[in-house]
């Protein structure tokens, strides 16, 4: 297997996708001449051509409307927000247009579309560019969301996104691009969507978790084991569909669990997945399912608030002592 | 730190306690474990135990007076501890309390009697909760346990109420439940759904379609427990002979037993062979038990009581009868203990020795069968085409239909019946 970064395992599977299927066309804002703001899009200008690789407008909701219509009309689009904090601008086409297209012409038009860019903070990019922003689109019926963790899911969970006849928020991790992992070298690596990803086994305690957070679920797991603590670590992948029994497999097992998220925990992702384990796990459950999420506040600017206010690896221990009564 | 003496659930039902005597007086020196007091509960008189050290430095409720149980009625504490706090909790409450009429007569002195103290009264303040694994349920409060600990619980057969919890707020959690069931901690005696017949075989038979829908239907009609009578005219000649042999070959022992020690034992060795009247109803299987714990009604003064002789089956009806006239004779002191009158698989009531000739008893839960027994009377009947005089004693018993249809009750009565009018069959 070939060791590359996240960033180059979209490229991949991006080209791989055009290449197979002369539908897939890329738009978005610098996604062509730029090679895309995070340089995902590297080279497929030259390879495919502009009518392939179409840079946009800076107007969210003008180009996220004309891939939803290109859709209609058979094509399937892959559009790039540079990040999905700028995508409220657009979000009137995704959730109004495009999740709702297939119910709404009872079937005659399928929306093969892929809502792709980086969710979530990264460093000091302040309020309102530090947002992670899966429960808005989790939240409605029709649209499935995607969070990949490391190369290898990126490169086949985008494949699968590409190839789904549904639309598909697709998000990334703008301090994953870097991140270097084993990915198969092999054009049909696809994941199938709705399937999580037992990262760590242990059998003391559950951190269930997605996106960029994996990695500090796999930090504290690995601290806890040198406390003698086993934590299983289930990365969803993908937060709709959901991977249920994969979480009541895992809850099952430990009794314990903790669920960890960048987002704010006000109706968050974490709060759908409690209330589902305890109309379904309820009598295997020996404490009260913890949350570690962002604090409940606009992401500070000064660096060492932010920092306070972002889940942790420590945090995540904190909680996974608390239901296990240490 | 001071500890709570709490009035305390000591049996199944126990709502409230009447304080029969003080075993220790304000001031004396109290140990974990001491006995502190008797307490008369709705079964019987109870001895209550000390759950924290230092000197009895209050006592709220005096001899005569009835407290609900939860309710705080001394206080054990150092010396020169301060108590007044815990005085102003239950003096408040007592105080707002109307005087008790019941326990005026019998207090020494104008102390408060019944102290019907408030509900939230925190669980008992003793210095180390987690060394006493089994001890009485917290006075008053709801169990705090997790799901999962409740669902171990019913499945190790632990009674969670004995369990103390180590979780945030003594909640009960996996971890005391597997520690209780390493500790002994049996399950719940009260309970009817976990009633576990104190070490009782048994077997749990999945409930039929068909037995279902007995149960639903009939329950609809005379529920919950819907309840058909058999009655079984007995002759009883043989096992008048037999007692009086028995207590021929007994003499040099100077013992005795009685009609019903026999009829006790053929009942036992009969419901061996009927496992299907010796049973409980659950919802979705009927427990069937293969050894016999018989309950044996027993009237006391103002009620009664049925204690219950354990794996009957397995005994000899000189040991049936040293046994039920010690738990009689215990019955009527109420000094029984709970697991001596809990923990049966079916029950006799006899109403002989009163001249009934024959009644219905009502079944006691969960149990599917009761048999009420008559007097011996006197009776002409046809013996081979002669009409001629017979002792003769009725017997009716009342049956769970959900657990026992017509046919299988008519069968063990046959077998019962060929039991006392031919007693060696017993020893079959």
């Amino acid at each position: 297997m070939a060791v590359i970064t996240y960033r180059e395992a979209l490229n991949e599977a991006l080209r791989e996708e055009m290449e197979r299927d002369p539908d897939v066309f890329l738009m978005g804002e610098d996604v062509a001449e730029y090679d895309g703001a995070y340089k995902i899009s590297k080279g497929l200008l030259e390879e495919f051509g502009d009518k392939r690789v179409v840079d946009s407008p800076i107007s969210e909701l003008g180009f996220t409307g004309l891939c939803v219509g290109a859709s209609m009309a058979g094509l399937r689009p892959v559009v790039e927000f540079m990040t999905f904090n700028f995508a409220f601008l657009a979000i009137d086409q995704v959730i109004n247009n495009a999740t709702k297209m297939y119910y709404m012409s009872d079937g005659q038009f399928p929306m093969p579309i892929v809502f792709r860019g980086p969710t979530g903070a990264a460093l000091q990019l302040s309020a309102q560019h530090s947002q992670a922003c899966e429960t808005y689109y989790s939240h409605a019926p029709g649209c499935k969301v995607v969070t990949p963790a490391t190369p290898a899911d990126a490169k086949g969970l985008l494949k699968a996104s590409i190839r789904d006849n549904d639309p598909v928020a697709f998000m990334e991790g703008e301090t994953l691009y870097n991140f270097m992992g084993e990915v198969p070298e092999d054009d049909d690596y696809v994941i199938p969507l709705g399937v999580a990803d037992l990262k760590n086994e242990g059998s003391d305690v559950s951190i269930i978790t997605h996106g960029k957070m994996v990695h500090v679920a796999l930090q504290a797991a690995a601290k806890l084991d040198k406390d003698n603590i086993g934590a299983d670590v289930l990365d969803l992948r993908t937060i709709r569909p959901l991977d249920m029994d994969a979480i009541l497999k895992t809850v099952k097992k430990t009794n314990r669990v903790v669920y960890l998220e960048e987002g704010w925990p006000y109706a968050g992702t974490g709060a759908q997945i409690v209330s589902m384990i305890q109309e379904e796990a309820f009598d295997h459950l020996d404490a009260p399912i913890l949350r570690v999420t962002q604090a409940d506040i606009p992401m500070p600017y000064a660096k060492n608030l932010e920092i306070l206010a972002k889940p942790s690896a420590d945090r995540v221990i904190e909680a996974c002592n608390k239901v296990l009564y240490r | 730190m001071a500890t709570k003496v709490h009035m305390e659930a000591l049996s199944p039902t126990m709502e409230e306690g009447q304080l029969v005597q003080w075993l220790k007086g304000e001031g004396d020196a109290i140990a974990n474990g001491d006995l502190l007091a008797e307490i008369e509960t709705d079964k019987a008189t109870m001895e209550l135990v000390a759950r924290g050290e230092g000197l009895l430095r209050k006592i709220f409720l005096d001899a005569g007076g009835i407290a609900e149980v939860g309710s705080v009625i001394a206080v054990i504490a150092a010396a020169d501890e301060d108590i007044s706090g815990i005085e102003g909790v239950t003096g408040g409450a007592a105080a707002a309390a109307p005087a008790d009429e019941a326990s005026a007569p019998t207090a020494p002195e104008p102390a408060p009697q019944a102290v019907s103290a408030p509900p939230a009264v925190p669980p008992p303040e003793t210095s180390a909760p987690a060394v006493v694994p089994a001890a009485s349920p917290a006075p008053g409060g709801r169990i705090k346990a997790s799901p999962l600990a409740r669902r171990l619980a019913e499945e190790m057969g632990v009674d969670i109420t004995r369990v103390s919890g180590s979780g945030p707020g003594g909640r009960v959690v996996k971890r005391d439940v597997e520690t209780a069931k390493a500790a002994g901690v049996a399950a719940p005696v009260a309970a009817p759904a976990t009633w576990a017949s104190d070490g009782a075989e048994y077997e749990d038979v999945p409930t039929s379609q068909m037995r279902k829908a007995i149960a639903k239907r009939l329950v609809t009609s005379i529920g919950p427990v819907p309840t058909f009578y058999l009655t079984v005219d007995v002759d009883m000649g043989r096992v008048m002979e037999a007692r009086k042999s028995i207590n021929t070959m007994l003499e040099k022992d100077g013992m005795r037993i009685s009609i019903n020690d026999i009829l006790l034992k053929a009942i036992a060795a009969a419901l061996r062979q009927h496992p299907n009247c010796n049973a409980q109803w659950h919802d979705g299987f009927v427990r069937r038990f293969s050894s016999v714990h018989l309950g044996v009604a027993v009237a006391i003064e103002d009620g009664l009581i049925t204690p219950v002789v354990k794996n009957a089956h397995a005994k000899g009806i000189a040991q049936i009868s040293a046994e039920v006239r010690e738990l009689a004779g215990r019955a009527r002191d109420k000094k029984l203990l709970p697991d001596e009158y809990t923990g049966s698989t079916f029950t006799v009531s006899n109403l002989g020795m009163l001249g009934i000739r024959e009644f219905t008893a009502i079944i006691n839960p969960p149990e599917a069968g009761i048999l009420a027994v008559g007097g011996i009377v006197e009776t002409p009947v046809v013996v081979d085409g002669q009409v001629t005089v017979r002792p003769r004693m009725r017997i009716t018993m009342s049956c769970d239909h959900r657990v026992i249809d017509g046919a299988q009750g008519a069968r063990f009565l046959q077998t019962l019946q060929g039991m006392l009018e031919e007693p060696t069959a017993i020893l079959l």
